[in-house]
């Protein structure tokens, strides 16, 4: 018993495995100070902060503070039909609707479900009394336009929102993935909820092999279309705008997740202080030997965006 | 660089003052390390009876002073109507007794308590020569021709004086020897003969006076041993077998050939001596002796604390402990578990009712409980009245526990009392979230975790030896926090992404 363990445990130190402990106790708090926290754990913040610093965002279409607002909701709804109801501090997808189409006194959720107005208002009250966010702190609940996602990118997610997770360390981007929803997913690109993995390429954007389950596999289980080979469009426009939320927001480790909106480009969907290790596991390598190799350099923050991002990848080779 | 040696640096440090000073409480005041450990302590009692004259009186005892081996406690002086003196110095101690007039027969006690204290092994100052001793014909010569023969016989003091002591024990002794036997002036006292033959050497000796502290004595009677000073320490001789060696408990009373008492002005009838052998708490032992010792740390002992403060601090103490099992769990082993402390929480709620009942009542309530709230779902409360609403159940379940299990006669369900209500609740609450919105799978996985930590901490909680350790040793929590610290630097693996990892690991390249 003893000695696998010590022989898997050396196995993935050599190949930078990065590990939640390594992950806490070496980057996010030497690199990610606690005051930017708010910055990305607030998503209405974090929008505006963004677009102060030109980065592309999903538009803000509404956002409610108050018990009161979420009881007279029917006017704010009137003029909207595809939009995505979010708790401003959720984490992991929890408490998001996704409204696709509005009938006449109803609203269709991407799984299917019918809304009546009161359903909505229920929900968003929900939210602001706290029940998505961290602790139950009181939060606000924010309205934002539905991306429509690129049809390139359709054929690889038939349901839901694809979107793309960058990691960034101090400025440069170390590793990236695809996040495919599935039918088992909800429509959530939550690698937890049954979502599918894709590793990326960082040097061209091309996907890797894909991981559900943390088991390989070929093909999406829902469409049976190969995954690996299928090149990300304006993968160089995806990697700088990822590469510039460093500076917006401070944070030194950091996790973006981009959508790919079939008019708009790429969008940062939202921030994430605390990136999951998953992306290890579908890009089959660790991040450590990435990041290492970043903190080699000197302040890479400092560095202009081409020379970060053609340090980004010469990272994807190693 | 320095940034990580500092933890390191604090961490250690933290760790080597904890158990120093668990092993110094140890070492030298013998706080037990196993609980329910017990010492002997005796109680030693000299008790003298006069019939007094006319006139004053007044009784000196000698008292112990230097007493190698044994470590004194507690004295008490016991006498009716008499006024007490006691007088000091390093080597000597004696009590006087006086009163101006007296009737009927008083008795003085003298009582105190005694203990093994390996540490003590102080004796009498360094001794001068003695003069050799004027002795008349023919002893003077016997004397000469002894010691002259015992010289050649022996290597140093110490040969010297075994052979000296094996000669005058002797079933059938020399005619030098056996005039020394015979002679009036010594009438047999063979403890008196050596010490005149060996100050007749020049060698300095001591005779010492004590009890043998063996069992319970009504009439304990004072051994004589010979103590030799071979010019850098002491040496010591049962006079009788000759055999150079110190019982461990031997109470060495007072030294010379005088009588312990000192009567003026009245008649000793009697003089009585006792021992009683004690069984004590090596810890209340322990703690005498610690404030014997003036050590400061004994005057922030636990024990000093109201029994029902106390009580509270032996639950206290162990929450670290609980802590530090999460710690483990969390970040060594990768457990998921609800919240960050329930699972220490859930162990001190077991404490109160006992694992197999905790854990039947626990996963009752929260299964009961969650239905509950699925149905509170369709209602759509908002989060605190639901929230009240939910620990309102959980209340009304215990109630109904505890009926049920009165009806049936299953005591363990009355002892719910302090089961924490508002944990429950928090634990329901939690977990309906976690099933919501991640599936029941992972709600299961959670609170599965949330459950074994639980059961891990509480075992190690109650361990006896622990609670014992903890509680008489709480500097330990030192070596706690030393630890805990060194964990919080831990950047390894956690046991569980070895599996999670394990596709990485497998694969070459």
């Amino acid at each position: 018993m003893k000695l696998p363990v010590i022989g898997r445990y050396l196995a993935l130190k050599r190949r930078g495995v990065l590990g939640l402990n390594a992950r806490n106790g070496r980057y996010i708090m030497p690199y990610n100070q606690r005051r930017f926290y708010p910055l990305v754990d607030d998503k209405i913040r974090c929008k505006q902060v963004l677009e102060n610093h030109g980065i592309a965002v999903p538009p803000m279409l509404d956002s409610i503070r108050t018990q009161f607002d979420a009881g007279h909701l029917e006017k704010r709804l009137a003029r909207l039909e595809r939009f995505v109801i979010k708790p401003a501090s959720g984490s992991g997808g929890d408490g998001i609707v996704v409204i696709t189409s509005k009938r006449r006194d109803y609203w269709l959720t991407a799984g299917g479900n019918l809304l009546r107005l009161d359903d909505i208002q229920f929900h968003v009250s929900s939210i602001l009394n706290g029940m998505y966010s961290l602790g139950g702190h009181p939060d606000a609940a924010l309205f934002e336009g539905l991306v429509e996602t690129d049809p390139i990118l359709r054929r690889l997610a038939p349901e839901g929102v694809p979107d793309i997770r960058v990691i960034v360390f101090r400025g440069v981007p170390v590793m990236a993935m695809m996040r495919l929803p599935t039918r088992r997913s909800g429509g959530r690109a939550n690698i937890h909820q049954g979502a599918i993995g894709v590793g990326i390429n960082l040097a061209t954007g091309t996907t890797l092999q894909a991981v559900m389950d943390q088991r390989v596999i070929d093909r999406h289980p829902d469409s049976d279309e190969p995954i690996e080979g299928f090149e990300v469009p304006d993968w160089d426009g995806l990697m700088e705008l990822s590469a510039r939320c460093q500076a917006a927001v401070g944070l030194g480790y950091l996790g973006v997740d981009i959508v790919l909106d079939a008019n708009r480009g790429p969008l940062v969907l939202e921030l994430n202080a605390r990136p999951g290790l998953a992306i290890q596991i579908a890009n089959q390598t660790g991040l450590g030997n990435r990041l290492a190799m970043v903190e080699r350099k000197h302040s890479p923050e400092q560095a202009d965006i081409s020379t970060r991002l053609d340090w980004a990848r010469e990272l994807a080779d190693l | 660089m320095i940034r990580i040696r500092h933890w390191l640096v604090l961490a250690l440090a933290l760790i080597l003052l904890g158990s120093g000073l668990a092993w110094w409480k140890v070492q030298q005041y013998g706080f037990p390390l196993k609980p329910d450990m017990t010492d002997v302590s005796w109680t030693v009692q000299a008790r003298i009876q006069l019939r007094p004259g006319e006139g004053p009186v007044k009784a000196t005892l000698q008292l112990p002073s230097q007493t190698p081996n044994l470590g004194r406690l507690r004295e008490d002086f016991i006498s009716r109507g008499f006024g007490l003196d006691v007088q000091e110095s390093r080597y000597q101690r004696q009590a006087t007794w006086s009163v101006r007039r007296t009737g009927g027969r008083p008795m003085l006690y003298y009582r105190a308590q005694f203990y093994t204290d390996s540490a003590r092994q102080d004796f009498a100052p360094r001794p001068q020569f003695p003069d050799i001793p004027a002795l008349e014909e023919p002893f003077a010569t016997a004397m000469v021709s002894i010691t002259d023969d015992v010289r050649r016989h022996s290597a140093d003091i110490e040969t010297f004086t075994t052979e000296m002591l094996s000669r005058v024990n002797a079933a059938s002794p020399r005619e030098e020897i056996a005039l020394f036997l015979n002679a009036p002036e010594f009438r047999g006292n063979r403890l008196e003969i050596v010490r005149t033959l060996l100050a007749g050497a020049r060698i300095p000796t001591e005779q010492i006076n004590g009890l043998l502290l063996v069992d319970s004595d009504r009439r304990a009677v004072p051994t004589r041993w010979l103590a030799v000073h071979n010019g850098q320490r002491w040496l010591f001789f049962d006079p009788s077998s000759g055999r150079q060696h110190l019982p461990e408990n031997l109470l060495v009373w007072w030294r010379g050939a005088q009588a312990p008492v000192r009567i003026e002005g009245a008649e000793l009838i009697d003089l009585h001596w006792s021992v009683r052998r004690n069984e004590v708490g090596s810890l209340s032992l322990a703690e005498q002796r610690a404030r014997e010792h003036d050590f400061l740390l004994a005057n922030f002992s636990l024990m000093n604390l109201p029994v029902q403060t106390q009580s509270v601090y032996a639950i206290l103490l162990m929450v670290p402990i609980g802590a530090f099992v999460l710690v483990l769990m969390r970040n060594l082993v990768g457990v998921r578990a609800f919240g960050t402390f329930m699972p220490v929480l859930i162990a001190l709620a077991f404490r109160e009712t006992g694992l197999a009942a905790g854990l039947v009542m626990f996963s009752v309530i929260v299964a009961l409980g969650l239905l509950f709230r699925f149905y509170l779902e369709r209602l759509r409360l908002l989060l605190v009245p639901r929230l009240a609403s939910v620990l309102t159940v959980v209340v009304i379940l215990m109630l109904l526990m505890s009926l049920l299990s009165q009806r049936i006669g299953w005591e363990v369900g009355l002892s719910i009392g302090l089961f924490p209500m508002v944990i429950l609740a928090m634990v329901i609450e939690r977990m309906s979230i976690v099933w919501e919105e991640r599936g029941a799978r992972d709600a299961m996985i959670e609170s599965a975790g949330s459950v074994v930590i639980a059961v891990l901490a509480f075992l190690l909680m109650t361990q006896p030896l622990i609670q014992h350790l903890v509680f008489v040793f709480p500097e330990l929590l030192l070596v706690v926090l030393g630890f805990t610290i060194m964990m919080g630097r831990y950047s390894g693996y956690r046991l569980s992404e070895l599996i999670r990892f394990r596709e990485l690991a497998g694969r070459r390249g």
